[in-house]
């Protein structure tokens, strides 16, 4: 570096610019496409993401709680009040429930079905497509459809899965979307928790439709990830005498592991963001056992006029995503600088 | 990619990356700041666009046009379903007939009763792009969100030339108005509290319908021994709970009182007769289904027609409901006011004002000239099942319940309505409406006696 500054600081008598070769405008122009080309990009990505995170970053600060903009400064006053209201505590737990068991549901059912069509069964595309096809349906119409199979009716006159239930004759009355209850609920709690700790009754259904609707995606990512898997790895396996569940243990799950790292990303940023299916399926009741941050960023924003607090939940869902996603892309980052 | 990306990109190593990647980090909220700046010396723009317009004082809303021509005139609503819009169009009709040449522009948003409509309003108004008259329930919704924020046009003297505040009930007048001032203009006016029951389960059961709480409560016993649900009660779209709610305080603190509520907020920590509401809430709540958050206001009104619940209160929306659903008033189903609420009458209103800056005011103020019109309400409400807020309607163009309400209205002690915007700000019912759904789950009596507490921090 230093040595090329002094010679380009060395006076050159008689010429005024060095000429340029062929070859080093080549070069010149080589570099400075690419930067062109994404440029456009850059500066949209600047503007229209982090440029409005910054903007709602500030407004959460601020005392908009109206119409009218109000941008002097609050301080951390807005996320104090979201932290100590029933409301977004019962937010946090939901989503936590719903995430954990959304992605321990979807990856589990996910990877059964891989297992049992890579198993080479006849037919099986079509299987793949029926597996694949809740997928295509948007959130909104399997919340509906979800809302209507759990709506319990009342004892005697069963509606949706209940009046399946009585038709097969099992004594189960089912009334989860109705309650609030959360199991195991009571117990010890700390002071500051408004909420009691644990699995809403009413998020199961919720977690079923969702799982329903994204264990054939799942089952699609890991059979890709089961026929990238050389045979001949598994083969060896059975040489040396391992048992089917031995290769499967040993051999195939360890080589998923990327794939199972792709659909945790995929899936956790899906149900931390979660809006319609819940919107669609309980509007986030009974009494916010099954509401969850997006809701309530929504309501308090655009119903309540309260743009300083729904900011401040925007960030709070935020960061949660970031926690998330930010180890995954710098372990991208360094894998893919090290290959 | 080109040949040398990927060179470029090979080249670089790990250490390099991060180096980058870092340094974009660090340069962000840099970036994002002076974004903000930017937005932040853009956000006086609207405000000071607004001395340009007419300052509200100086220019009477009623001052002679000055002659340059309006083509145009929008109004904003979220009146889209049947009934409502033939109500709308029924207006627009006769606008038309006093303004010819003038082209309406019926800018509706549907859905989410009038949620999606009330955040698409605020966008415009905010972006300085304002409709030449709005739809808004009259009273504290209006007043809380736009009036305190200096973005409604008085209007007292249409009320004085138009003869409105001669016909239009005085306590009305008063729980609309702004430190003496009108800001909008009521067309309709609907009621809620309201109890509507079947009445083939009343007669099956020998039974009247009660007009106090104390004669619910023994209806209520006789109809669950009968194995009828006594009281039918939504909650999917997360106001039934907060409505019933509203009669009940009705019922505990009267016409007087009641109101008081959401001027005082003290009371609802201190006034013992909170307490007594809230007991009575549970107690309702007891002769009620326990799936109402899966079920609607209107299927819950369904169970009633049907005849599985005898009950339910709700709003008098619920009898367009029931005609449409081709029930017989008087055979299937009938209406006494809610109990303990007999000679209280609970009203709402929609209503239209005037946004400073409206783009072809001349227009909206014939517009308003038309709401508050005889004719014009004559025409509107017939359509969308409610009542004029003028006393002087022509009775015959109403049917039987309506008849009956404009009656009541005439008569009763009138009280603003909490749930639909009539009392309190928007702010405030969210935080109402929240205490009670948690509530209608949790049924946890001392959990909502303290978040309405807290709700009443937002009574400003």
């Amino acid at each position: 570096m230093t040595g090329k500054v002094i010679e380009e600081a060395r006076p050159r008598p008689g010429v005024a610019t060095r000429p340029m070769t062929a070859r080093s405008r080549y070069r010149l122009v080589e570099r400075l496409i690419p930067i062109l080309m994404i440029t456009p990009s850059i500066i949209a990505i600047a503007v229209f993401v982090y440029g409005f995170i910054g903007w709602t970053t500030v407004v959460s600060v601020s005392r908009w709680q109206g119409i009218v903009p109000d941008l002097s400064f609050a301080g951390f006053r807005n996320y104090a009040a979201l932290l100590t209201s029933y409301r977004f505590q019962s937010d946090i737990r939901n989503t936590i429930v719903f995430t954990v068991f959304f992605l321990i549901g979807s990856l589990s059912i996910g990877l059964l079905l891989a297992v049992l069509l890579d198993s080479k069964v006849r037919g099986e595309s079509f299987f793949r497509t029926v597996y694949l096809f809740p997928m295509a349906l948007s959130f909104v119409v399997t919340g509906t459809v979800w809302q209507w199979l759990f709506t319990p009716g009342a004892p005697g006159q069963p509606t949706g899965l209940n009046l399946l239930f009585e038709q097969i004759g099992l004594p189960v009355f089912q009334t989860w979307s109705t309650v609030s209850h959360v199991w195991p609920g009571g117990g010890w709690k700390p002071e500051w928790l408004r909420v009691p700790f644990g699995v809403p009754l009413a998020m199961i259904p919720v977690i079923i439709a969702a799982i329903w609707q994204m264990s054939g995606f799942t089952m699609a990512m890991y059979l890709a990830g089961l026929r990238a898997i050389p045979d001949e790895l598994r083969e060896a396996a059975r040489v040396d005498g391992a048992s089917e569940w031995q290769v499967f243990r040993w051999i195939t799950f360890p080589l998923l592991q990327p794939v199972t790292l792709s659909a945790v990303i995929v899936l956790g940023h899906i149900s931390l963001k979660i809006f319609d299916l819940i919107m669609t399926q309980t509007g986030g009741g009974p009494g916010f056992a099954t509401d969850v941050p997006g809701i309530f960023m929504y309501e308090t924003t655009f119903k309540s006029n309260k743009y300083a607090e729904g900011a401040a939940v925007a960030i709070v869902m935020l960061l949660m995503v970031s926690v998330l996603i930010v180890p995954y892309l710098i372990w991208r980052l360094r894998t893919e600088t090290e290959r | 990619m080109t040949s040398t990306g990927r060179e470029y990109s090979r080249e670089m190593t790990r250490r390099e990356m991060l180096r980058r990647f870092l340094a974009l980090g660090l340069a962000l909220p840099g970036g994002t700041a002076l974004l903000a700046a930017c937005a932040g010396g853009q956000q006086p723009t609207p405000t000071t666009a607004a001395p340009t317009q007419p300052p509200a004082g100086q220019a009477s809303p009623t001052a002679p046009t000055t002659g340059q021509a309006e083509d145009k005139l929008e109004i904003f609503s979220w009146w889209t379903n049947p009934g409502e819009a033939d109500g709308l169009k029924a207006l627009f009709d006769l606008f038309s007939q006093r303004r010819p040449g003038v082209e309406i522009i019926n800018a509706t948003v549907a859905g989410g009763a009038g949620t999606n409509a009330k955040a698409v309003l605020v966008t415009r108004m905010q972006g300085g792009n304002p409709p030449d008259s709005f739809q808004v329930h009259a009273g504290q919704e209006l007043i809380g969100t736009w009036v305190v924020a200096g973005k409604m046009e008085p209007i007292n003297d249409l009320f004085e030339q138009e003869g409105w505040n001669k016909v239009m009930p005085k306590t009305l007048l008063d729980q609309i108005s702004h430190e003496g001032k009108f800001y909008s203009v009521p067309v309709n006016i609907h009621r809620s509290n309201m109890l509507w029951y079947n009445k083939r389960v009343f007669e099956a059961n020998n039974l009247q319908p009660p007009k106090t709480v104390d004669e619910f409560y023994q209806v209520a016993e006789k109809l669950k021994s009968a194995g009828v649900t006594p009281l039918s009660v939504g909650g999917k779209d997360k106001f039934e709970v907060p409505h019933l709610f509203e009669s009940v305080l009705l019922a505990v603190f009267g016409p007087e009182d009641y109101p008081k509520l959401f001027g005082d907020p003290g009371m609802w920590e201190s006034d013992a007769r909170i307490q007594e509401a809230i007991d009575m809430l549970d107690q309702f709540l007891s002769y009620a289904n326990e799936d109402r958050a899966a079920l609607s206001w209107a299927d819950a009104a369904q169970r009633v027609i049907d005849g599985s619940a005898a009950m339910t209160i709700m709003g008098d929306w619920a009898y367009g409901y029931f005609i449409n659903k081709g029930a017989q008033p008087g055979q299937v189903f009938g209406w006494v006011p809610a109990p303990g609420t007999d000679g209280s009458f609970l009203w709402l209103s929609d209503s239209f004002g005037l946004p400073i800056g409206a783009p072809h005011r001349n227009n909206a103020i014939e517009w308003l000239k038309v709401c508050g019109s005889r004719e014009g309400q004559d025409a509107f409400n017939p359509k969308k099942g409610s009542i004029p807020a003028r006393t002087d309607a022509d009775k015959s163009k109403y049917d039987e319940y309506l008849r009956y309400s404009i009656e009541r209205f005439a008569q009763d002690k009138l009280a603003p309505s909490v749930v639909h915007g009539a009392a309190a700000n928007e702010a405030y019912m969210t935080e109402y409406n929240n205490a009670l759904n948690v509530f209608s789950a949790s049924r946890d009596k001392d959990q909502l006696k303290g978040m309405l507490i807290d709700a009443a921090k937002e009574l400003k």
